[in-house]
């Protein structure tokens, strides 16, 4: 551990199981937002050049400039990242330090970085190229591990409304599909648009489904995600001081006589999503309660009976 | 005069048309409209009944297929796709 750190608890870690997300808003210090933007550098101002290849020179030439450093895959995150940078120091925040370890432990390594520009219409008039959103996709590729890597999404300014914040769609995280093959799903119910105060961090399973928007303001809009994959088993990572014997029982199903409790692990893993579809919507419980198993190491855990009923396999004695 | 499509997607809650619509898309050849991701966190319908009620003519539906052993509790793409079309005389 290269800081003291504030580690997520129980709930927290079967709301991040049940939707794919964590989100820590305004959690960033703006000292530290206001030495990201000025390390991470301005974009070019608007020089008349037509042609679609134009935003993606603003952006080299924004990163060949740029005091922010390249980091090779596999890079230790204790070592990525300077103390005195603003990526340095936000990493090494308590909160932000706990949650990280949480959920891919004490030594995770990272897998990339990179700054996401939003830029503003009058670019993409100057160029004479259609200002789009992005396809809804799934980053990487098809990834069907258990184990998982996390992406935090950091927003170093304001993001209001009409900046086109990312959009995301909670608990698609678990869904196996082939990076941009969703692009066709172009609104889902449940869809969340970020609008957020400066220094807001998203913690996000590789998994969750996302898509830029478009920036209708006079200003570049900067988002910076960094990749990090895990080095050990994510079992257990988090505080579990919380987690009693409550937290392992079954409890009445469908016929019950009084309310569930809203924070019982196994509510937060059978939340459903308004995108969920009927019958695959149970195979999302499922699917969380198997998830919920690998970060608390025991393969007899359940929630409402819906794996035991399927294991269920008495053996014949001849 | 000619005739251009307007197509619109519609992903249901089951395989039945008058499920509730929990995804959409939609494609205008027409130009008239210009549709992309992100743009409207509401339905235009609220099930596949609507959009027939409006005018929508079904051209496709996803088939129901099994489930491969192995595979039954894999989650993915989006199940249950509706593809409508309307023509539109475009002068």
């Amino acid at each position: 551990m290269m800081s003291d750190c504030v580690k997520l608890n129980s709930r927290e870690m079967a709301e991040f199981a049940a939707e794919g997300l964590l989100r820590f808003d305004g959690i960033v210090p703006d000292v530290i937002n206001q030495q990201f933007l000025a390390e991470a550098g301005s974009v070019d101002t608007p020089n008349g050049e037509k042609g679609s290849n134009r935003t993606i020179k603003s952006l080299g030439n924004l990163m060949a400039h740029s005091s922010l450093p390249e980091v090779t895959p596999g890079t230790v995150l204790n070592t990525a990242y300077k103390e005195t940078t603003a990526l340095g120091e936000l990493v090494r925040l308590p909160v932000v330090r706990g949650a990280i370890e949480s959920l891919v432990g004490p030594e995770s390594m990272v897998d990339h970085h990179f700054l996401h520009l939003a830029l503003p219409s009058s670019y993409y008039k100057a160029a004479g190229i259609p200002q789009r959103t992005q396809h809804t996709h799934q980053d990487s590729t098809i990834d069907p591990r258990r184990a998982f890597d996390i992406q935090l999404f950091y927003f170093p300014h304001k993001v209001g409304l009409d900046m086109g914040g990312t959009r995301y769609v909670p608990g698609t995280h678990l869904r196996i599909v082939s990076e941009s093959a969703i692009a066709r799903y172009q609104n889902i119910r449940g869809q969340q648009h970020v609008v957020c105060p400066a220094g807001t961090l998203i913690l996000m399973h590789h998994g969750v489904w996302h898509g830029g928007g478009i920036n209708r303001t006079g200003e570049a809009r900067y988002m910076f995600k960094i990749r990090l994959n895990p080095s050990i088993p994510q079992v257990r990572l988090w505080d579990t001081s919380d987690l009693s014997a409550r937290d392992f029982e079954q409890r009445p199903i469908f016929f019950r006589k009084e309310a569930t409790n809203p924070n019982d692990i196994a509510s937060l893993l059978t939340r459903p999503q308004p995108w969920f579809e009927g019958d695959t919507g149970r195979l999302e419980y499922i699917n969380r309660i198997r998830f919920w198993r690998y970060l608390l190491g025991d393969e007899n855990f359940d929630a409402d009976y819906w794996v035991t009923r399927i294991e269920n396999e008495p053996s014949v004695t001849v | 005069m000619a005739t251009k499509q307007q197509v619109l997607v519609l992903y249901l809650s089951s395989s039945a048309l008058d499920a509730n619509v929990i995804a959409w898309a939609r494609y205008d050849g027409t130009g008239k409209d210009d549709h992309m991701s992100g743009d409207s966190d509401e339905p235009l319908y609220r099930s596949g009944m609507e959009a027939l009620a409006d005018g929508w003519r079904l051209i496709q539906a996803s088939p129901l297929a099994a489930h491969a052993p192995g595979d039954e509790f894999r989650t993915g793409y989006l199940k249950y796709e509706f593809f409508f079309e309307k023509l539109i005389n475009d002068e």
